[in-house]
């Protein structure tokens, strides 16, 4: 496979770090940080550059615009659906000053970024999710957004590529975030039906109502390596059956043993993978 | 409605309340169970087969507790693994293709969450369940007469009606979940349901159900008489819909509350 030869030099601005005012990870301003795999110590400048990874192959995890910048093409990307952000439509405790916060801290308004791009040429909508919003919790919002850019794609004729990382349907908007689940996943099925192709690529950790919803349905599903990705949370599991679990549980490399992925990628060849399965399915789609 | 959530949360998973299987008997005719998802396993969570009502024929779904603490074990609380949603996605195509249409009735504290179900993809069969259903080209009805636990009741609640039992909740996680998450203190639960909107009202409030059944009867024939010309009657309605599966998906699309703009106001429904 001659991807597996190619190395990745970045490209544009955005492959070099996002927004410039964009915090890369939490600990921005520390000029090193700890792999939890190796126990490495990593200049950030060097983390960067490795697309957040280690040597030992363990992979950081990544905000959504870094994600989009890896793979959409130089100058490509265009954001859609930006103004729609959540409200407190159940007036739960503490969600209104929780979401201020994590809008502050994050340099985001919501746990999804949408929009159109071009990867290897290809004319796609792509999304990524964000582990610092929330933990890439569901709500309202996000679930228009996607359902948004589904309906988007299927208008279009183009394919879908996604970033799932969520800890599921987000619990401050009760029952409105899990309809979210049926919402989202019936615009997967139209984009689907109009024989038009999707990619999902889950990264750590893709759990709970995202899971069971469109992330588990793409034509082709990726995993990164050492990515949690399952239904219920491990730790749930093992308080309710007392049964201490098996070594690599709910791991990618678990995932694909039991055939609910179709490969584990790792970052430095994913846009080439993407790129390259864009192109094979390109003419797809009930015109 | 003077009953706090909480008490609502207590009167749903009530071990005494009529199960699905009771509904089924209390309902149709001719039923006639089908085991299995021809896949893996039969899931004893999901009881599913062929039935009648008012002499025609149709597709009957229902997740089943059980009553006894022996049926209770046999059938996991009705939570269902993968396969019991594969078996459900089985008998909702095998509808489709005979023209008749599905029934289902939710009753569950959520999908089994085991090591098991994590190995046979959870998270996938409920997922393909969500798609496939949203286009399934015969009437889908989804009553929910107990708890309705999250993606696992969901998974069968892709319907183009939904119909709540008074005292029947449906929540995006259960009340000491979200209690032990929030105040990491799972006996506030009766504060974790209030805030949650849980209850008939609530989703009904959200167009997230068209129609709250009375209880007053619960469990006597009586009450299985209305609701079954309930059914029938709405069975009827969605016989002569040209438009099922659009407004189908129209009637999920609509579903959530946000805001278009920065400042959070212009709030959409
Ligand atoms: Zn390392």
């Amino acid at each position: 496979m001659a991807f597996l030869n190619f190395i990745h030099q970045p490209k544009n601005e955005l492959e070099q770090g996002g927004r410039a005012s964009a915090p890369v990870q939490q600990d921005l301003g520390e000029p090193e940080k700890t792999c939890p795999n190796c126990r490495k110590q990593i200049p950030l400048s060097r983390l960067w550059a490795a697309k957040n990874t280690c040597t030992c192959g363990y992979h950081f995890r990544m905000r959504a615009r870094q994600r989009i910048g890896l793979i959409a093409d130089s100058k490509s990307f265009n954001e859609m659906y930006e103004d729609i952000v959540s409200v407190d439509p159940l007036d739960f405790p503490g969600y209104r000053e929780k979401l201020e916060t994590v809008q502050h801290a994050a340099n985001e308004m919501e746990a999804v970024i949408c929009g159109n791009c071009t990867i290897g040429g290809t004319e796609c909508a792509v999304f990524a999710m964000d582990p610092y919003f929330m933990m890439g919790s569901m709500g309202c919002a996000v679930g228009e957004k996607i359902t948004l850019l589904f309906e988007y794609a299927t208008d279009k004729h183009l394919p879908v590529v996604g970033f799932t990382v969520s800890g599921g349907a987000r619990m401050q908007e009760g029952l409105l975030s899990l309809m979210q689940m049926a919402k989202t996943s019936g615009a997967v099925k139209r984009h689907s039906d109009a024989g038009l192709f999707y990619l999902t690529v889950l990264t750590d950790p893709t759990t709970g109502g995202v899971t069971a919803s469109f992330a588990m349905e793409g034509d082709i599903i990726i995993a990164e390596p050492g990515a949690t990705v399952g239904f219920a949370g491990a730790r749930v599991i093992e308080q309710t059956t007392k049964k201490s679990l098996p070594k690599g549980f709910q791991k990618s490399e678990f995932i694909l043993e039991h055939g609910f992925a179709d490969a584990i990628v790792p970052r430095e060849w994913q846009k080439d993978v993407i790129a390259s399965l864009l192109s094979i399915h390109k003419g797809g789609g009930k015109a | 409605m003077s009953l706090q959530p909480y008490e609502r949360v207590k009167i749903a998973r009530g071990a005494k309340r009529p199960t699905g299987c009771d509904y089924i008997e209390g309902i149709f005719t001719d039923f006639f169970e089908l085991h299995g998802d021809r896949r893996f396993a039969d899931d004893a969570a999901i009881v599913g087969g062929v039935a009648r009502i008012d002499g025609n024929p149709v597709t009957v779904i229902a997740i089943e507790k059980g009553h006894t603490a022996k049926e209770r074990m046999q059938r996991a609380f009705g939570a269902p693994n993968p396969e019991g949603y594969r078996k459900a996605l089985r008998l909702m195509k095998q509808a489709e293709k005979f023209g008749r249409p599905v029934i289902c009735f939710i009753d569950t504290s959520g999908a089994f969450c085991g090591i098991g179900a994590e190995e046979r993809g959870q998270g996938q069969a409920i997922a393909e369940n969500l798609c496939e259903m949203m286009t399934l080209k015969v009437p889908i009805l989804s009553i929910l007469i107990g708890e309705g636990g999250s993606g696992g009741a969901l998974a069968l609640g892709v319907a183009d009606r939904v119909w709540m039992m008074q005292n029947a909740v449906y929540s995006v996680i259960s009340p000491e979940g979200c209690a032990s998450i929030l105040w990491k203190d799972s006996a506030k639960a009766d504060e974790a349901a209030a805030s949650l909107k849980l209850t008939a009202e609530d989703a009904y409030r959200f167009g997230i159900v068209e129609h709250i059944l009375n209880e007053a009867e619960i469990g006597q024939p009586i009450f299985y008489k209305k609701l079954k010309d309930k059914i029938i009657k709405e069975l009827d309605m969605l016989a002569s819909d040209e438009n099922l599966i659009e407004n189908r998906y129209n009637r999920f699309r609509r579903i959530g509350r946000y805001s278009c703009n920065p400042e959070g106001k212009d709030e959409t429904t």
